[in-house]
Order: structure tokens, then sequence, then C-alpha cells
């Protein structure tokens, strides 16, 4: 895809999230007639997206969206009434658009027809009159003010008049260097008070090496309580409320104040109607390309082996030529390089970090539109959003989080009838919380539902073989057999959660992030979810071990402890070696077997275990040799290499040498697996 | 040199525009993403043609249009609407604010450049 192509993709996929953002607000203000600056805003972004799409010649992208701008801009100019109904059609078509663009950045064209969403966007535009256009002169605004408005303005100043407000025009002199802020300020004010209609150059003079600007106002207020958000401005009225301005005040509040608290709003896309339609500009960010981050992320790695490298040549000379005051100098500068280096590798893992905010928005989004459609009742609670991670695993993570928040909407939360019978509020509870657990994040979604029957998830797993009738299994492995492949406890399939993806794959694509997942549930009560996934992928820091004269990296995030043993110490439970680790038993794997490496003969009397994992989750890897601790960076084994279970990718760490780096959560997967077909005697 | 401002809240947009008057060696080109960008960055400079969009956040391309032919340090500088079809009425209502003339997106380079050297004289 060419670079302005992905600028393109990157634009409109901004677009369309705003303007979902912006119409699930707008159906929320809809009660009190909805907010026309977000309205505008929508319909802006459908003009932008369709003059964006028209210069890449996406004929689709900008069909759809003039199609979509028509009758935005028939519902901003009031020819056409905003209904809930004509959201729910707009989001569709979203939705639409979405697809549209997700070929373009996966393809780098469209492949989808629009004619029949053209179509239906043409009857439905049939089916609901649009009312007459505004026409004639606005009685009582002087013709230098009416012949400067856009027609969206106009229509704008003719709806305040034709609601009684009063028109004002309020002018200012802004100093250059700060009008943008002083006048957001000013606008943001305006917002409490009524509308800002238009803004114009001030017609009275203005003082020099200033910008005079004079602003018209539809006032839902009277003068006297407008005072504050007009104070210091010249203020003349154009044109007097009509009907007592007291009356008209009231009535509004009558209208705007019991807006229904907004379900589930609790994350940061709660955007407030009145600054829906802030200004963009001012911002002091730039929109890079994670790739670009990647590379540079890269070019950090070769320098962090760079300055191995010279530090252990640096040793070498010492070694050859003995000693030498040079060598503090030098190794002094090799000190600072290795701190210089690793504050660089930080600040660019910060760049990659992004507040979890970012997708529970998105999520929160498509739950209450899930909800709303469903019309099922369930509040959303999110926490934790100020919750960083990297931006990469942010966008992965949130496949398996929303089949994970859908499937505690469509199979956790009981119907309503069963809910009142047990005591329960009408409504269901759905919480997702993240929060930081060392180098971890741990996602929990908590539902107050009915939580898993084990005896159902039992019997179902041995009608589809995966068990066998009568095996023994306690209450927490039955559970967890619906993480297998072929498990599926819904009764029916279900639109979303239920489109034959099942939590197997949740689960394993938790695992190729380098997580896992983890479940509580008490019947009754409800279940919760725990997804635990690494901040960063890209550099970790690792324990090299030695495997049969093979060098190896373990990721330290996912170690608990490292311990030197007797190999005599090592028990054999029904043929599978088993570590007594304070009381427990802890599984033991041997690298050297998983990997069939030809090691030595000889049994050497001690080794050491590495502890992996956490909780009840733990294995022991039997490795000859702690080698060291070193960051590393993982890089991909390549096309025809991936997928090769217990690998998670390679790494160097120096003189060239590289080494395979595991993927502890496979490796443990196996060895947790076995253990459990031993003790079921599969 | 001369200077061209570039005032259209579409980044992308923004950067096809540049694109297109690239064979005009002789003019720096100036980027505004709003119109309040666009008020503050006038005075830096003295601009010779402005092309600017209709449809933007904050004050839109009429109201900028209407201050810079209202400001006699700005009035003679030739302003260019670039818009789509849709906004025939704001487009006309621009030309009667004194407007040099218009292009609808999706424009194409050669109309664009060839409008631009008309304004530039």
């Amino acid at each position: 895809m060419a670079d302005s192509q992905k600028e393109f993709v990157s634009e409109a996929e901004d677009l369309l999230r705003e303007t979902e953002d912006r119409l699930l607000d707008l159906r929320e203000s809809l009660a009190s007639g909805g907010n026309p600056d977000v309205l505008n805003a929508v319909f802006r972004s459908m003009h932008t997206l369709k003059g964006l799409s028209g210069l890449f010649s996406l004929k689709g992208i900008s069909g759809l969206s003039h199609a979509m701008e028509t009758l935005l801009d028939e519902l901003r100019l009031g020819k056409r009434e905003l209904t809930d109904e004509t959201i729910a059609f707009i989001l569709r078509n979203l939705d639409r658009l979405k697809t549209l663009v997700s070929e373009v950045s996966g393809w780098g064209a469209e492949s989808s027809s629009v004619d029949d969403a053209l179509e239906e966007i043409k009857r439905f535009r049939e089916g609901g009159a649009a009312s007459g256009a505004d026409a004639g002169k606005i009685p009582g605004v002087p013709d230098e003010i009416s012949r400067v408005l856009s027609e969206y303005e106009e229509h704008r100043l003719r709806t305040n008049l034709k609601e009684g407000r009063a028109l004002v025009v309020a002018g200012k002199d802004f100093e250059l260097d700060t009008f943008e802020q002083d006048l957001k300020a000013i606008t943001e004010g305006i917002g409490s008070i009524g509308e800002l209609i238009a803004t114009m150059p001030k017609a009275s003079e203005t003082k020099p090496g200033c910008l005079g600007f004079d602003l018209v106002i539809g006032l839902k207020v009277s003068r006297e309580e407008a005072g504050d958000a007009l104070e210091g401005m010249t203020v003349r009225e154009l044109v007097a409320a009509k009907g007592s301005v007291r009356e008209l005040v009231e009535a509004k509040k009558a209208v705007s104040s019991p807006v229904q608290p907004a379900q589930a709003r609790k994350t940061s896309d709660a955007e407030g109607g009145q600054d829906a339609g802030k200004l963009k500009s001012g911002s002091s960010t730039v929109r890079v390309d994670i790739g670009k981050l990647d590379a540079i992320l890269n070019t950090v790695g070769e320098l962090v082996l760079a300055k191995g490298a010279i530090g252990r040549i640096g040793a070498d000379i010492a070694d050859t030529f003995g000693f030498h005051a040079y060598m503090v100098d030098f190794q002094r500068v090799v000190k600072i390089l290795e701190k210089r280096l690793s504050e660089l590798q930080n600040q660019i893992l910060e760049i990659r970090m992004v507040p979890v905010g970012q997708i529970f928005s998105r999520l929160n989004r498509v739950v209450r539109r899930y909800t709303q459609d469903r019309g099922k009742e369930i509040n959303l609670e999110l926490y934790g959003e100020e919750t960083e991670i990297d931006k990469l695993l942010a966008e992965e993570v949130i496949d398996p989080l929303m089949h994970l928040i859908r499937n505690a909407i469509d199979h956790g939360i009981e119907p309503q009838d069963k809910r009142i019978a047990a005591g329960k509020p009408e409504r269901g509870l759905v919480v997702l919380r993240a929060f930081p657990r060392g180098n971890h994040v741990v996602f929990q979604i908590t539902d107050d539902g009915g939580g898993i029957r084990a005896d159902k998830v039992y019997a179902k797993a041995v009608e589809k073989g995966l068990i066998t009738a009568g095996q023994e299994l306690n209450k927490d492995d039955i559970v967890k057999l619906i993480f297998m492949p072929g498990f599926s406890t819904a009764d029916k399939v279900s639109e979303t959660s239920g489109r034959g993806v099942g939590m197997d794959v949740v689960k394993e694509k938790v695992a190729s992030l380098g997580g896992f997942v983890d479940i509580e549930t008490e019947e009754g009560k409800g279940s919760t979810f725990y997804v635990t996934i690494p901040i960063t992928l890209a550099i970790i820091k690792a324990i090299l071990v030695s495997v049969a004269g093979e060098l190896m990296a373990i990721p330290l995030a996912s170690t608990s402890e490292t311990m030197q043993i007797e190999t005599k110490k090592i028990q054999h439970v029904e043929g599978k070696e088993v570590l007594e680790l304070r009381g427990e038993m802890l599984p033991l794997v041997r690298l050297a077997d998983t990997f069939q490496i030809p090691g030595r003969e000889a049994a050497p009397t001690s080794c050491f275990v590495v502890v992996v994992g956490f909780g009840g989750r733990r294995i022991g890897m039997l490795v000859d040799d702690l080698v060291g601790q070193q960051e590393v960076v993982i890089k991909s084994l390549g096309a025809h290499l991936e997928g090769i279970r217990g690998i998670a990718g390679a790494a160097e760490v120096g003189k060239h040498k590289v080494v395979l780096v595991l993927d502890v959560e496979a490796l443990m997967e196996e060895a947790m697996s076995r253990f459990q077909r031993l003790k079921a005697g599969v | 040199m001369g200077s061209i401002l570039i005032v259209e809240d579409s980044a992308t947009t923004r950067a096809m525009i540049r694109a297109a008057l690239e064979d005009l060696e002789d003019y720096d080109i100036v980027e505004a993403g709003s119109g309040f960008e666009a008020l503050r960055v006038l005075p830096s400079r003295k601009f010779d043609l402005v092309f600017t969009d209709i449809n933007m956040p904050d004050i839109n391309g009429l109201e900028l249009i209407n201050f810079v032919k209202s400001n006699p340090t700005y009035r003679e500088i030739p302003l260019i609407i670039v818009t789509t079809e849709r906004s025939e009425e704001d487009r006309k209502r621009g030309i009667a604010l004194g407007a040099f003339d218009y292009v609808t997106k999706p424009f194409d380079a050669e109309t664009l450049l060839a409008l631009a050297r008309k304004a530039l004289g």
C-alpha cells in the first residue's frame, strides 16, 4: 500500500471512530432535541471522508459517504427529523464504511459492493418526509450578517429565532498570540448559555496588533444570566427573546436537565455534548505508524548488541595487553552508553504505551450498541482505564476481551425473570477492570450472572468426548474444560458471541500475546475471567539457560524463581517427574526432551530448575545451567518456522549468537494438560 | 519567493493539494489545519494565494473568506475554495463574499494547478 493510502486509512479510521462516538452521544441527547453542534460534526466527518475517498478514487467509500452526507445534510439543516431510527440507520452504514476501509487497509482496494446500501439509503430518504427548506429574509437580522452565513449557520440562526431565543452579537479584541486559546475558552463558556452561531470580523474598529471578532449568539438564558460567559465583551442585541425570558429559561431547563444519566459511561468517551464539537487544532501530538516505532526499537536493539560487543572487546583488550589507565575511562563510557541506551529503550517503549481507556471506549461502544439492539438490560462498568499497555497488544487484546464480554452478556447474565426470582437487580452488571501486575496487565471481566455450572460442563465434555464419563476431576478443572477446543456450552448460536468461535480461540489468542486466561466462577453468583498479558512484547528481560549445550532464553516476566536441586530430589509420580516445592507438587519439564536435543548420557547429580507461571499454574523447567540475565529483542522466526509450539521467537545475545526464546505459556499448557491426562488416567 | 496557504482540516487532503502545487517552484507552501490556525498564520508573512475548505471546525471557510476580505491588509489575497459538489450553496456564497474561484473535490492536480496559476496572475 502506498504511503498516501496508509494516511488515508488512518485518517478514515479516525473519522469513522469519532463519528460513531458522536452518533452515540447524539442518541443519548435525543430526548433534549440532540445537540446541533454534534450533528454538524458528524456531517462534517462524512463530508471529509467523501472528499478524501474521492481523491483516492475509492468509488464505494466515496459513494456511500456521499449518500450519508446527503442524509446528514438534510438532518442538520432541519429538513428531516432526527430520530433514534435514523441514528441506528446511520450507524449501520458506518459499519459498512468501516468494512470498506478495512478492505482498503488489507488489500489496497475495496471489494464489497455498495449498490444495495445506496439503494437502501435512497429508500430510507424517500420514506421519511423531508420538510421544506429555509427561505426568505431572516427577520431582524441585518444584511451584513446574513450574507456571510453559511447555509448551516443560517439554518441555526433561524432555528434559534423560531425557538424564541434572543440573538446577540458580542464583540471583543483578542491578542494575536493568544486569540485561539482565548476564543476557545469563550466558545466553551457560550455552550452553557446558548449557541454560538457564527464568528465574524468585528464591525467596529480593532486595536492595533489584535484580531477583533463578533460572535453571533442565540441566548437560551437572560442577558443577566449570561453575564459571566460574556464578560469583557461588548454585547448588542439584534433580536429580543420572544415571550418571557424567564418562562423560556424554565422551559429549557425542564427539557434539558433530566436527560437520563447515561448507562455505562464511566470511560473517557464520556465526551459531553457541549464540547463534542470541540476544536481539533492546537494539539501538540503527532501520529506515527507503529511500524516506524518498531523499526526504531529494532535499531536500538542492534545498538544494545553493539554496546555488548564494545564491552567484550574492552575486556579482551585488558586481558591481552594488561590493565591500562585508559580502561577506567573506557569502562566509564561503556557504562554511560549502557545507561543512555536503556533510557532510550524505555522512552520508546513509553511512546508505544497507550492507556487501556482507548480500547475500553471502543468496547463500551460495541456493548452499548449490542445491548441496545438486543434490548438487553446491562450495565457495563469500566475501571482502570489509565492502566498503560503497548499499543500493539492493546489492539490485539480487544477481540478476546470483546468475546468474553459478549459471552458474559449472552450466557452469563440470566434472563430478567430468572434474575428477579433470584433476588438480583433487573439490570445485569458486567464489570471490566484493568490493573497492572508487575510486567503484566490483568483484565478482569466479572458478571453477576448465574455462574458456570460444573455439572453441565462435565456432561458436555463427556458428550463431546473430551473426557470419559466417570472421570474424577475437581470443580476448577471441570470449569477449565470450557477452554478446550471443540467445547461450547451455548445451547443456541447467538449472533455475536456464538459465531462458532469458542473459548479455546480466546485462550489461544491470549497465549499468542504471551498471556493466559484464568477463571473463577460461583454458581448463582457469577463468573470472573482474568486475562493476563505482558505490558510489552518488543524487548524483554530474559534468563539465559543452557540445555544440553544449547543456549535458550526464558522470559523473566514469566519466571517466579530459580533454584539448584540435587537430581535425586526429583520424584516420579506415575511416570511423571515432579518436585516437592514447599509442600506442593511442581510438575517438571525437561527442556532437552521437549525439544529433543541430544544430551549428555551421564546423569548429573545436580541441575537447575526455573519455575515459571503464577499461583496454581506453575511448572519447573529443568536446565543444566543458568548462564545469566539479559535484555533481548525478540524477533520472529520467519514464516516457515512460525508456529512451532514452545518457541516464541529468536534473539541475538552477542557475538552473533542467536538463541531461541521459549514460549512459556505454550510449554506450560502442554505440561499441564499432560499432567491432567495423567491425573485423569486417559 | 512567494507563499501559498492551504487551509483544510484533513491532513491527507492538504498533502494532496500540496502535491498538486509542486510544480510551482517559486512558492513556499504553508498549511493550516483550521480557520483559526489560518488566522494565526496569515500575519506571519505575505501570502499570494489561499486555498480553503468550507466545512471545518472552529471558523468555517466562508468565515475565513469574510475575514480576509474585510481586512485591509489581506483583502487583495485571492482565495480559492476547495470543496465538494454538495456545498454548492455555500460555494456561491463564498464567491459572493469575494473568493477568486472554486475547485471541487475530488480535484485533479492539473485543474488545481491551472487555477492557482490563474489566481497568481
